[in-house]
């Protein structure tokens, strides 16, 4: 089961689940996804130590993927 | 669909849109930077101590007044430095199970040798291209290799809901995706000596620093 995880003010919040086979989770899962790019979130994946990657489309063989709000210069 | 499928070419942060006139950072820039921050805090100091030591030679009965002024030369750095140890201050938990959760993903991103260090310090130890980092909730230090050199930069996301732990996972992402770019996007608060940092932070953040240097020298 993989899963899209938004880092908000409860810690986490799991936007979505689904698996690559069921056609109606990642579907589910696709428009959760845009919804949460469209409100200014980016997405990423980690890959592995020290790298990460921003992603615009929902990699559905991904176990986690993580949305961040953007940061700026204090 | 993969992920390679799906990435975003490696262009870098899209945040770098927002600073778009800034040069991005690479070891020239941050040497410049440093260099830049040097002459700056010396052309603050030297005239103050040039002026007290002028007035002295021409009469004694100056003294009290140069005094004063070496005491403006001698907190002017300090004051930088303490504006420097403000990117690792690790505001209290709003509401601790969010915290907690927080944490456990932060936890997440993190091997066990990071998992640990977090623990002992509140902080994340990332080694990078441009050296070593260590990641706050508000902020970012970079140690350059050699560890003669500390930048501290205000950088995080704009929204203070977020747990503390959020917040640095924030940054550890934007890292890990665009080291580069987290420096440029970033406002440099402090460049110089890390023993001028130290003096300026209190217990784990003060060990942190000091772990960060040894992994900056190569230790």
């Amino acid at each position: 089961m993989s899963r899209l995880l938004r880092m908000d003010q409860t810690g986490h919040t799991v936007i979505a689940e689904w698996t690559a086979e069921d056609a109606q989770s990642t579907q589910a899962a696709r428009l959760a996804f845009q919804e949460q790019l469209d409100q200014g979130c980016f997405a990423v994946v980690s890959e592995g130590p020290g790298r990460a990657q921003q992603v615009r489309e929902l990699p559905l063989d991904e176990p986690v993927v993580i949305l961040r709000r953007p940061i700026a210069g204090g | 669909m993969s992920v390679e499928a799906s990435a975003v070419p490696r262009a870098g942060l899209p945040e770098l849109s927002a600073v778009h006139w800034r040069q991005r950072a690479d070891e020239s820039t941050l040497r410049r930077a440093g260099r830049r921050w040097t002459l700056c805090t010396a052309a603050h100091v030297f005239p103050l101590v040039a002026t007290a030591a002028v007035l002295a030679a021409l009469n004694p009965l100056t003294i009290p007044v140069g005094l004063i002024l070496l005491a403006h030369a001698w907190a002017i750095p300090e004051l930088y430095a303490a504006r420097g140890a403000k990117v690792l201050r690790r505001p209290g938990a709003q509401d601790a199970h969010a915290e907690a959760v927080a944490l456990g993903l932060l936890g997440d991103l993190l091997d066990h040798e990071g998992r640990d260090f977090l623990t002992r310090t509140g902080l994340v130890l990332e080694q990078g291209a441009l050296g070593v980092w260590l990641l706050a909730p508000s902020g970012a230090l970079l140690v350059t290799p050699g560890a003669r050199r500390v930048h501290c930069y205000c950088v995080g996301v704009s929204d203070a809901s977020l747990p503390p732990s959020d917040r640095t996972a924030h940054l550890l992402l934007a890292l890990r995706e665009d080291e580069a770019g987290l420096a440029t996007v970033a406002n440099l608060a402090f460049a110089g000596a890390p023993w001028r940092l130290r003096r300026r932070l209190r217990g784990s953040a003060r060990a942190g620093l000091d772990e960060a240097v040894g992994a900056g020298r190569g230790g």
